[in-house]
């Protein structure tokens, strides 16, 4: 199976080496089929895993398949850890990859458009593109297929790489160079949190292996580590939390979510991909995969929920207010996100990794529908012009309804499975901080509905607010746009209602994710689960499902009924909408603060620690003073051959009297 | 009889004379070299007077090794002097300030 495992990471990653590098010579086409082709063959492998793992005919592998060094007693290795939930992730993650290849034939298809002629990024703009998604995936796999801490990192980082390439795509636009860097640098905080906290584990376990690590970790549950001065802290807790924050950086959480928003400059492809179906759950898929440590600390999982909570309900607001199709799509993103995290957070890992799953398909699909729309749309995104589209655009319609009613958590679809067992998760969680994500989930589900038909209703239908000349060359998108939407659209319906008794209440996780007896709140729900028809059954007398109904509903008041509410409200409550316009002032903060400080102190250090103490002080300071003394002692040369010959005999009679007398 | 302290006196006035011929005069450079020769002698004096005091011929040998240098030096004392005098159209000490800082 080595063999299989081997090609299933490195197909994409040929691909991507033949289409970046000799992306001029094989064309356009070339780059699309050999990065298609790559992609293609990974994601019938990854299929062929998982059908192998739900058959029971494949068993585990965790093994080495090369030994990068040997320091210090520790080896590094790059190795692979393939189980249910690593099959589970390459499923996904090359599935969406492959819609999203296929999508961008149609998006990219008139990108020359989006250069200035002489551009020379431009050149071949479209073969890159390719390069880089399928660099991404290749990243992507080997963060989830990794058997150790390092090559983790290396994933890790290498999807942020791909995810900034991708941001600054079009990086002739000024606000794309502003994302990307910010989407790095925000990274950078997160991903400091994440080296530190793998540090910790090498200096602490002597071994970077995930199943050595794993199996020392109830050994190492009690040891107090000191912090600062005589503050002992749990070491658990301490390298949870540190990898966490890892996590919060690249999951977008708050307060490190500031970079996902802007990351919409790319294009809509790789949100779909990069910033809503894969990049941004590795952070869930690492908490998930380190369950047997945050199993062991409390505090630490605390943490988790609290995080996931605020920025699954706080972000979901932002929503509301946002008129840019794709920001509220990444809002939405946002919060659901958080609501993976608060899962994790409860230790239902399982329901965390199925919600990431589900979403994965809608939030991919969703992203994707919003693309066509603003093909359709020739690339204007706001929604303020939109509306009626739902004649022009039937294919794109239908799916994002369907994906919008997954999101939103209809019963029947596949968010509903994953959101209803998080809240009710939640609502089950003894940790501390669970009440209060409890209440924050449920509300959000509200919120959900409001901004995700908000959305629906001013896209497609309503009045026609685009202007004449756009409304007369709205039509369809091509084959290749809307042929992967209808694609995702299936299992954004159905995979939920497939898969939920396997993946939350049957044996699929276990020996995977490790939980605790006390903490088991899926095995009390586990308890009174009898077949989809229940649950569902017993979703709909639930508050989340009135809740959704209800926010549904309201949508179709304000936006179909009664546009005049919209104004009245944004008025009346022009204080909150500030604040949620203002999405909370983090952005300035971060200006103010971090960004503004850095470039103050970078000044401060430019200004007075190198141009005055060390140029002028040090360097010209020190020539300076040669040339002064030179200055004074020059005097002395006259140049007269009497006054040396004086000097001459002076000297000799001043040594000679030395001499003579002592 | 003459004493080894005559002799002494001799060269030590000798030397004197040299010394301040060459801070007092200021114009002629021929003055200068002359001086230098003069001092020379003096020293010349004083290591035939010691060694013939002494009764050790070693200082005597030194003398001719003095005159021989002292020779040389007056030859290309001059020559130089020639040459200054060619280019720089004077030899006045007071003008020769060329090194000056």
């Amino acid at each position: 199976m080595e063999n299989v495992y081997l090609t299933i990471v490195l197909a994409p990653l040929l691909g991507s080496i033949i289409a970046g590098f000799f992306g001029g010579r094989i064309g356009r086409a070339g780059a699309h089929w050999v990065t298609i082709l790559g992609v293609g063959l990974s994601c019938l492998l990854s299929l062929y895993v998982v059908v192998g793992f739900v058959r029971g005919t494949l068993r585990v592998f965790d093994g080495p398949v090369y030994t990068w060094m040997v320091s210090g007693g520790i080896q590094f290795e790059i190795g692979f850890l393939v189980d249910k939930l690593t099959a589970l992730m390459m499923a996904v993650v090359t599935f969406v990859s492959l819609m999203v290849h296929i999508y961008t034939i149609g998006y990219m298809a008139d990108d020359e458009h989006n250069w200035p002629k002489e551009s020379l990024a431009g050149k071949n703009g479209y073969q890159r593109f390719f390069s880089y998604i399928s660099l991404f995936t290749f990243s992507m796999l080997m963060l989830v297929m990794s058997n150790n801490f390092l090559q983790l990192f290396f994933g890790w980082e290498a999807v942020g790489l791909v995810s900034y390439l991708l941001i600054g795509f079009w990086s002739v636009r000024e606000s794309a160079i502003f994302a990307n860097l910010k989407a790095f640098l925000v990274n950078r905080v997160g991903d400091f949190g994440f080296i530190l906290g793998i540090a910790a584990v090498a200096m602490y376990f002597q071994s970077l292996d995930y199943r050595e690590v794993f199996a020392a970790a109830p050994q190492l549950a009690n040891v107090q580590i000191p912090i600062w001065g005589d503050t002992h802290w749990s070491l658990m807790t301490v390298i949870c939390v540190l990898l966490f924050i890892g996590a919060m950086g690249k999951s977008a959480q708050v307060p490190l979510h500031v970079w996902l928003p802007d990351s919409m400059e790319g294009p809509t492809p790789i949100s779909a991909l990069i910033h809503a179906a894969t990049m941004v759950t590795a952070g869930i898929f690492m908490v998930a995969r380190m369950s047997p440590l945050y199993e062991l600390s409390e505090t630490a999982l605390s943490f988790v929920m609290i995080i996931g909570a605020t920025t699954a309900f706080f972000m979901g607001l932002i929503g509301l207010v946002q008129n840019d199709i794709k920001r509220v799509v990444a809002y939405s993103t946002l919060s659901q996100l958080g609501y993976m995290i608060t899962a994790l957070g409860a230790s239902a890992y399982a329901a965390g990794i199925f919600h990431l799953m589900t979403h994965a398909f809608f939030k991919a699909l969703l992203f994707l529908a919003a693309g066509s729309v603003i093909i359709a749309m020739h690339h204007d995104q706001d929604i303020r012009n939109m509306g009626g589209l739902r004649k022009y655009l039937p294919i794109t319609w239908i799916t994002f309804l369907l994906g919008s009613l997954a999101l939103i958590g209809f019963p029947g679809f596949s968010g509903f499975f994953s959101k209803d067992a998080i809240i009710e998760a939640v609502h089950l969680s003894q940790v501390s901080g669970a009440g209060y994500a409890s209440v924050l989930l449920t509300l959000g589900v509200f919120i959900t509905a409001l901004y995700s038909f908000r959305l629906y209703f001013l896209v497609f239908h309503g009045r026609e607010r685009m202007d004449e000349h756009t409304r007369h060359h709205l039509h369809e998108t091509p084959a290749v746009v809307w042929v992967p939407l209808a694609l995702l659209a299936v299992p954004s319906v159905v995979i939920g209602w497939l898969t939920v008794e396997a993946v939350l209440f049957g044996d699929w996780f276990k020996d995977v994710i490790m939980v605790a007896p006390h903490h088991d709140v899926l095995a009390q729900m586990g308890a009174g689960y009898h077949g989809q028809v229940g649950f569902v059954l017993h979703g709909l007398m639930a508050p989340p499902f009135w809740l959704a109904m209800g926010g549904l509903a309201l949508a179709w008041y304000i936006y179909m009924m009664k546009p005049v509410i919209a104004g009245y409200l944004m008025v009346r409550f022009g204080v909150l909408y500030r604040i949620l316009d203002g999405k909370y002032g983090f952005d300035q903060l971060n200006m103010a603060l971090f960004a503004g400080g850095s470039r103050g102190l970078g000044k401060l250090f430019w200004k007075t620690g190198d141009q005055k103490i060390i140029d002028g002080t040090l360097i010209n300071g020190s020539a300076h003073g040669v040339g002064w003394i030179a200055e004074r002692l020059r005097c002395i040369q006259t140049g007269y051959l009497y006054h040396y010959a004086i000097a001459m005999i002076l000297g000799l009679v001043v040594l000679l009297t030395v001499f003579v007398t002592f | 009889m003459i004493e080894l302290s005559d002799y002494l006196m001799l060269s030590g006035i000798l030397f004197a004379i040299s010394i301040a011929g060459i801070f007092i005069n200021r114009k002629n450079l021929i003055v200068l070299l002359m001086c230098i020769e003069l001092m020379l002698l003096a020293v010349n004096t004083n290591f035939i007077a010691f060694s013939h005091f002494l009764g050790d011929m070693a200082g005597q040998v030194f003398v001719f090794f003095i005159l021989t240098v002292a020779a040389a030096e007056a030859a290309i004392g001059l020559a130089i002097l020639v040459v200054l005098f060619r280019s720089r159209r004077t030899i006045d000490v007071e003008d020769l300030d060329a090194l000056k800082g």
